[in-house]
């Protein structure tokens, strides 16, 4: 009798975990993109939540500070960690990404203060939506800057 | 050179580790004494041997050895020398040497209690913390992750090697990039190793149950040894978790102390079950239930432990935090695939041998409240994993990878967090064994009345939310109740003592201090949730650019701009930017802010440091956005106003003061409670 209680008890709670897990991720789903698959989408992604990352094309940047508001462009890099270490790792796949014109490239428009991390090459985590005028609308921007030793030793003093 | 015998240092410790292992099995299996206290001794070296590695890899930060790889990356000449010291755990491969040290330094402390009353556990805590040391040594040693790695040049380029290649030539370069700008805060240099500590302090109450799994000796023997450490452990990872938070408040200008990053959530994963833990351990001790669950609890705690280094090893280089991809990630999911499983598989071996001594008898007693405690908390743990496996499972299932960011675990964790705090009112007040709902409602029902005031209060001055009305109520609920209980049993010492009050309440916390220490946490976690609803519900914020003698407006404040400077710090490698505010309240001048962006010259940065005015009520948190040199149109501010947060930071000063009242050592270990196996329904004599 007791065991039967407790046993009832615990899966009204667990019911309660798995409720209350499904309902909050159909509310907050955001659909993690590629640039490319972003492209070839086209309209049929306007108005979903998405995330999506790419590598901030520095000479792009530009900032309004009447209105906060932030535009730059971004280049597609591969949506896969996987598939990024494939190719050279973090560092040279923005590289790669900002420096060759044929990429896909998608202008993100942001309001807010400028985050102290953008700049070219750093890589942009982007959560917002599509407008109807391809230009993706973000709520929230992340920034990582990978740091790229073998580039940057040149200064050196001895041999 | 220099370098070169650190990284024999590191070899020679990870041999050391290895063979105190070997020797602990073959002791233990030969039962030969001798033996294991050759085990014992190996461990006890590891210490000194990893402290002379960590003072070369000092020097070599300190006096700039750019020809370091690591030195390279996390310090440059301008850099103060106490932040070169503390770049240590500014990058991955520092920070793995500082978490294995650190384990060397508490697997000593722990061989070298005494041992008579359970001499056959030692063998096997050696085992389990020797195997953990080498592991975390193996990575600085073969998987690139040395500190001690140098640039040589070669034919393929200039490249970091842990020995000098054929034909290589050292390069040594002129200065180094510095550590990121982000982490030069004191948050940052106390928040890794505090988060650290948690993390290590943990493997120890695990070494303990994985020796009582081994030899077979499952009475709580293991859980009273490791209690204190369990504490320490959880004290110093709840205060990673809450610098972590304050480090974000101040550094990354975005006026919010917790974002439900991945990488937040490694650190807070074992931190839910280490508290699940705690409590859980109590019923075991009290009633000889749970021992299963306790075993479970310990074993997924130890893999979070290694999951959450792995996913926060390399702190912040970049971003909030970056995850610096490199060959070690499936070194340590095989470690913590290939520790998981054999936990497991000995604590099936022993399960029969951990059946509860006696059954729960009600759903509304002490122990069943305990019970659905733990279950609260692992509802978060698995709410959490769910989120953070979500882009994972999303894709391998439907092709599609889809991310779920904050609201949903706002959403889905706000009622769990609502339910703990029901229950944390609650429970204190139930009775073990048989408890029936009229007791209970007996028991309760005088502190529930003056709880309800507070959110009546709440309704008539302005606040409307029904979130922070019953978040309002809860935190009432729970600090009346836990004074009430208090106040009642030292009335009830008072009385059977014939003691004034306070001695009585002295006496009585005195003797009961985990019970009372546990009071203390209860209620500044009710202070962190004021801040926590007062930041997360009633944030406001606002934007402008302004000329000289502009202002903006905002919850009652008036922000005045003034002036803004910039001038630059050779020595410090900073330029300055300050901006100059006035502030006034309601009208009333209160002081000026001085919002700043610092600029870096080595890692060409910038950082945004806030204006903050704080006081019991409220944030006034400014920020400098944007600003023109000479022009009418002057600078750009974004304000924030974050009502009630301040008692978030006064709540874990309550926490410390809690956690210390309840795991300092006793003066005389006569004083430890023992299991009594009475109904202890009196509340005085409950814990």
């Amino acid at each position: 009798m007791q065991r039967t209680k407790f046993i009832l008890g615990g899966l009204l709670i667990l019911a309660a975990v798995v409720y209350l897990i499904v309902s909050s991720t159909q509310a907050s789903a955001e659909y993690f993109m590629t640039i490319d698959e972003l492209k070839a989408e086209g309209r049929a992604v306007v108005g979903k939540s998405l995330r999506a990352s790419g590598a901030v094309i520095g000479d792009s940047i530009q900032y309004d500070p009447q209105t906060l508001t932030l535009s730059f462009d971004v280049a597609h890099v591969p949506g896969d960690n996987a598939d990024i270490e494939a190719q050279g790792g973090l560092a040279f796949v923005l590289h790669e990404a900002v420096t060759d014109p044929t990429r896909a490239r998608m202008q993100v428009v942001y309001v807010g203060p400028k985050p102290d991390l953008l700049r070219d090459e750093a890589q942009a985590i982007m959560t917002g939506h599509m407008g109807e005028d391809g230009i993706f609308y973000a709520d929230e921007l992340l920034l990582k800057c990978p740091t790229k030793y073998e580039e940057a030793v040149p200064e050196q003093s001895e041999g | 050179m220099l370098a070169d015998f650190g990284f024999g240092v590191l070899i020679v410790t990870f041999v050391v580790a290895l063979y105190s292992v070997i020797a602990a099995i073959i002791g233990e299996r030969k039962q030969s004494a001798q033996m294991v206290e050759s085990a014992r001794r190996a461990q006890l070296l590891t210490f000194p041997l990893l402290s002379l590695a960590a003072g070369v890899l000092i020097y070599l930060l300190v006096n700039n050895h750019f020809d370091v790889s690591f030195v390279y990356e996390v310090t440059s000449r301008s850099m103060p020398t106490y932040l070169k010291v503390t770049a240590w755990w500014g990058g991955q491969a520092g920070s793995l040497l500082f978490w294995a040290w650190l384990l060397s330094a508490f697997t000593s402390a722990v061989t070298l209690r005494k041992w008579e009353r359970d001499r056959e556990f030692l063998p096997w805590v050696i085992v389990v913390s020797s195997i953990t040391l080498a592991f975390f040594l193996s990575l600085n040693i073969f998987f690139n992750e040395n500190p001690f790695a140098r640039f040589y040049q070669t034919i393929d380029g200039v490249q970091a090697y842990d020995f000098r290649p054929v034909g290589g030539i050292p390069i040594t370069p002129q200065d180094g990039q510095g550590l990121n700008p982000l982490l030069r805060h004191p948050g940052m240099i106390i928040h890794p190793p505090m988060l650290y500590l948690g993390f290590v302090s943990f493997v120890i109450p695990f070494a303990f149950a994985i020796a009582a799994l081994v030899t077979g000796r499952t009475d709580d023997r293991w859980t009273r040894i490791t209690r204190r450490w369990t504490l320490w452990a959880w004290l110093f990872l709840s205060l990673g978790l809450v610098l972590g938070g304050r480090w974000a408040y101040d550094v990354l200008g975005w006026g919010g102390y917790w974002g439900w990053d991945p990488v937040e959530i490694a650190a807070f994963m074992p931190w839910l079950t280490g508290t699940a833990f705690l409590h859980s351990v109590m019923i075991q001790e009290h009633k000889g239930m749970l021992k299963q669950w306790n075993m479970i609890l310990i074993i997924l705690t130890y893999s979070l432990v290694i999951f959450g280094t792995f996913l926060t090893r390399s702190g912040v280089l970049s971003s909030v935090h970056a995850f610096a991809q490199s060959a070690i990630g499936p070194m340590f999911f095989g470690f913590i695939g290939v520790t998981f499983i054999t936990s497991i598989a000995l604590l099936i071996w022993r399960w029969p041998e951990l059946k509860s001594e006696t059954e729960m008898k009600s759903m509304i007693s002490r122990e069943a409240f305990f019970l659905l405690n733990n279950l609260l908390f692992l509802s978060v743990l698995v709410v959490c994993f769910v989120g953070v496996i979500y882009p994972l499972a999303s894709e391998l299932f439907t092709g599609q990878k889809v991310t779920v960011g904050p609201p949903y675990y706002e959403r889905a964790n706000g009622p769990i967090f609502g339910a703990m705090m029901a229950l944390m009112g609650i429970a204190p007040l139930s009775a073990w064994g048989k408890s029936t709902a009229l007791t209970l409602g007996r028991a309760l029902w005088k502190p529930t009345i003056p709880a309800l005031f507070i959110p009546m209060l709440a309704y008539l001055a302005g606040y409307r939310q029904v979130v922070a009305l019953i978040g309002f109520f809860l935190v009432a609920f729970v600090v009346s109740v836990t004074l009430y209980d208090t106040f009642r049993s030292a009335r009830a010492r008072q009385r059977a003592q014939k003691e004034n009050f306070f001695t009585a309440l002295a006496r009585l916390a005195g003797r009961n201090r985990r019970r009372y220490g546990g009071y203390i946490i209860h209620i500044s976690m009710m202070l962190m949730a004021i801040g926590i609803l007062g930041i997360e519900i009633f944030q406001t914020e606002t934007q402008g650019t302004l000329a000289q003698g502009e202002s903006l407006q905002l919850a009652g404040y008036t922000v005045e701009y003034e002036e803004v400077a910039t001038w630059p710090d050779e020595g410090a490698g900073v330029q300055y930017t300050r901006a100059v505010v006035d502030v006034s309240k309601d009208g009333e001048y209160i002081g000026q802010l001085y919002p700043r962006i610092d600029f870096y010259f080595d890692s060409q940065q910038t950082m945004t440091i806030p204006g903050q005015r704080s006081t019991l009520q409220d944030d006034l948190y400014i920020l400098l956005v944007d600003w023109q040199p000479v022009s009418s149109v002057g600078a750009t501010f974004k304000i924030y106003h974050n009502p009630l947060v301040n008692w978030l930071w006064v709540g874990s000063l309550v926490f410390i003061t809690g956690m210390l009242f309840a795991a300092w050592p006793d003066k005389d270990p006569s004083l430890r409670p023992v299991r009594v196996n009475k109904r202890a329904a009196e509340p005085s004599a409950a814990d």
